[in-house]
């Protein structure tokens, strides 16, 4: 497979990730996912209590993802602010695609809020949400039996790419993009959408193609949570040096 | 098929990492069984004892467990006793009968005992299994306190600073002559002059990010010492 | 239209035995973090944070973080103003900054800080509005910046004017086709008429002391604040007291000398 990419990538390169843990210091956990120019926050409040008491669930703790563009963070013009019916139904697949990993059985009656907002988009923000919360959700501490890692696939007159830009995504040819969310551990899948016309065996073939680069993604969120805690601690010396300071 | 470790003690760990392949290690808190290997269900430190894996988190919110001695905050006042915020998902309820040695009469003002917004050193006396959770205020140390400072850590880290057999929070105690109380819910409560109050908290916010070194009881201990020229064990 | 965030009210205040405390601290000149009582926070600015924006930069001040991103578009002028351009700043306070923020319709403090950071910049006149008209009476470039706390941690009207005003700086207008209709996604080289640097610098009054940039903590426990967006020259353009304890004519002096001076100091971050 030789396609070529107007950025010069190979069909199974995403585009630069920069991946961060515990990015918002005043959140229970929180996540940076930059993915070429889509950039997700998020920060996970809880396990915490459920209002209204009527939604509480005495089996098993909810997730409840908002996801949220910043109105500068679109092409073009302003955005409005404030949740739309895109960003309920991203929202909602968000839900569905970190949920599988959670062991919400562990948090009766509670719910647990994962807020994520997009500084800047280019294609492919719901994945970089996902990425971004996964990490958040782990920082947090919240039990999981896995991270979900996730990256569009789809092809471009045919050819497998992974990770289409907004440039691909407005392909004059055949297109498909399809976000993926995996289960690295298993293989499964938790998030499929897609938009585009075209043959099911293409579409079912990107996707087996692709789930292994998606689930390398994981990678990349685990090291970010690895960043977080430095082998040497040269701040107590810092520390100290600031308390003695102050005293001359 | 051969088993084989893939972490070793005390390396942090992340929710689905590989800690072991083969069935001849077991799961214990923090890491399940998939097929042939083991891995992490949360961020945690790797332990390993003997045949047996672990993790100890690294990060997570507070789940009262009786018998927790917690710093609580009142957060409302009821017909017949206190709600009181533990710093975590599930509210707790201080009744009439354990708020005090004294017989309190149903109808009196509950705020001349407990008034809203005020903190407790407290007791878990009870948690259902749907996380209903009664506190007391009646046992040796359980108080009320007044005056100080209150702020949160993450619970996961209150062993550290407590250290082991209370090493660590003595050693506070002694090098900045603070009142210090230490919540297993990670509400911390620090009493005493405003400059050493201060150096109480730094310590204990310093401990909290680095609670996943070894030999912080020396690091801790050297780093009062040269702050405050005086020995602190 | 419901917008995503409210504060809840009665969260965590100091009770009283705790204010004492943290009084007393203060007159003897100790605050949590270190700083002298009118000390900011070391700030750090960055431009050019977000590709999708016309200009976007984020500052850093110890633990808060705020970004700030600007729209631009073209626009009709309003029937009174028909040569001036439009200029608006909005600020919400996002759950995702902290967890006091919920979802919801805005609080009362969110939408104060979001009209007096607006009308700080605003009424300084740093932006020259007839300098934003393209065509009298016909096309005029409208300016949006919105604000966007990551992480809160007190301080939201000094900080997000500092944000805002180097989103500006940063900030390119679009290039026009053939026809005079813009194109959003090519920018020009010219930059917004900006002829001021306006600063907001709100100083809290605690009992008998004067403290500026406070933290969250810090923030639960004031009686009274002021705050006080000045210019370059030293002049005001701005003012906004809140809290529910007076103040004297006195400490409005002491403010006013401490308000300007800060935001001098705060200008030197700036490109």
């Amino acid at each position: 497979m030789a396609v070529k990419r107007h950025d010069g990538r190979k069909w199974d390169e995403p585009r630069p990730i920069v991946a961060k843990a515990g990015v918002i210091p005043q959140a229970d956990g929180s996540g940076f996912f930059k993915i070429g120019d889509s950039t997700a926050y998020a920060a996970v409040y809880g396990p915490q209590e459920f209002h209204p008491r009527k939604l509480h669930d005495p089996k098993r703790g909810v997730i409840r993802c908002h996801y949220n563009m910043q109105p500068f963070s679109g092409p073009g013009s302003r955005g409005r602010p404030g949740p739309n019916r895109r960003a309920k139904e991203i929202s909602m697949v968000m839900e569905n695609a970190l949920s599988p990993v959670v062991q919400l059985e562990d948090y009766p009656n509670t719910v647990v809020d994962v807020h994520v907002e997009f500084t800047e988009t280019d294609a492919g923000s719901r994945c970089a949400g996902i990425c971004a919360a996964a990490i958040a959700l782990a920082d947090a501490g919240i039990t999981m039996k896995d991270m979900v890692a996730s990256l569009a696939v789809g092809h471009l007159d045919g050819e497998i790419v992974v990770d289409l830009d907004g440039v691909e995504e407005h392909h004059k040819g055949e297109v498909a993009d399809i976000p993926l969310a995996v289960i690295p551990s298993t293989g499964e899948i938790t998030l499929l959408q897609m938009d585009g016309v075209t043959d099911p065996k293409l579409v079912l073939n990107a996707i087996k193609t692709g789930r292994d680069i998606v689930a390398k993604v994981a990678e990349v969120q685990r090291q970010a949570l690895l960043d977080r805690y430095p082998a040497d601690s040269p701040q107590w010396k810092a520390l100290a040096k600031k308390y003695t300071e102050a005293k001359q | 098929m051969t088993s084989e470790l893939h972490i070793q003690e005390r390396s942090i760990v992340v929710p689905g990492q590989v800690l072991a392949t083969g069935l001849d290690y077991l799961p214990s808190k923090g890491t399940y069984r998939f097929n042939e290997t083991i891995r992490a269900n949360r961020l945690g430190l790797a332990q390993v004892d003997g045949k047996v894996l672990k993790t100890i988190p690294l990060a997570g919110r507070y789940l009262p467990q009786k018998g927790d001695l917690v710093v609580g905050r009142i957060s409302d006042v009821l017909m017949s006793g206190w709600r009181v915020d533990l710093n975590t998902m599930y509210d707790a309820v201080l009744s009439l009968a354990e708020a005090s040695n004294e017989y309190i009469k149903k109808g009196e003002d509950l705020t001349r005992y407990f008034a809203i917004e005020d903190y407790l050193v407290c007791k878990v006396t009870q948690v259902t299994s749907q996380n209903l959770v009664d506190v007391s205020v009646r046992g040796p140390g359980l108080r009320k306190l007044t005056g100080g400072m209150v702020f949160e850590v993450s619970s996961s880290k209150v062993p550290r600073i407590i250290g082991k057999r209370g090493s660590m929070v003595t050693m506070i105690k002694k090098g900045t002559d603070c009142d210090v109380m230490v919540g297993q819910n990670g509400v911390v409560w620090v009493s005493g002059e405003p400059k050493m109050q201060r150096l109480a908290f730094d310590t204990i916010k310093m401990i909290e990010e680095h609670s996943h070194h070894a030999g912080l009881t020396q690091q801790v201990k050297e780093f009062l010492e040269e702050v405050t020229g005086r020995e602190v064990e | 239209m419901e917008s995503p965030c409210q504060e809840i009210h009665g969260g965590k205040t100091m009770n009283d035995t705790m204010k004492k405390n943290f009084h007393d601290a203060l007159r003897k000149g100790v605050r949590r973090d270190g700083r002298a009582l009118t000390q900011f926070r070391d700030i750090e600015i960055e431009y050019g944070v977000s590709s999708t924006s016309h200009g976007s930069a984020r500052v850093k001040a110890g633990n808060a973080e705020i970004i700030a991103g600007v729209k631009i578009d073209v626009g009709a002028p309003y029937p009174d103003t028909p040569d001036e351009g439009s200029l608006m700043v909005s600020t919400e306070m996002l759950p995702l900054s902290h967890r006091k923020f919920e979802g919801g319709p805005p609080g009362i403090d969110s939408i104060e800080a979001a009209r007096v950071v607006d009308r700080t910049i605003r009424e300084s006149k740093a932006m020259d509005l007839k300098g934003l008209c393209i065509e009298q009476g016909e096309k005029i470039w409208f300016v949006a910046v919105d604000l966007m706390p990551v992480s809160y941690d007190g301080n939201m009207i000094d900080l997000g004017v500092i944000a805002a005003m180097a989103a500006l700086q940063d900030a390119r207008l679009p290039k026009l086709d053939e026809d005079g209709r813009p194109l959003l996604e090519e920018l020009s080289d010219e930059k917004l008429p900006l002829n001021e640097l306006p600063i907001a610098v709100t100083v809290f009054k605690y009992a008998d002391q004067y403290l500026i940039d406070p933290s969250e903590v810090e923030e639960r426990a004031y009686d009274a604040r002021l705050t006080i967006g000045s210019l370059a020259n030293g002049h005001l353009c701005s003012l906004q007291k809140g809290g529910e304890g007076p103040l004297t004519v006195e400490d409005i002096e002491h403010m006013f000398d401490l308000g300007v001076s800060t935001a001098q100091d705060l200008r030197k971050h700036f490109q």
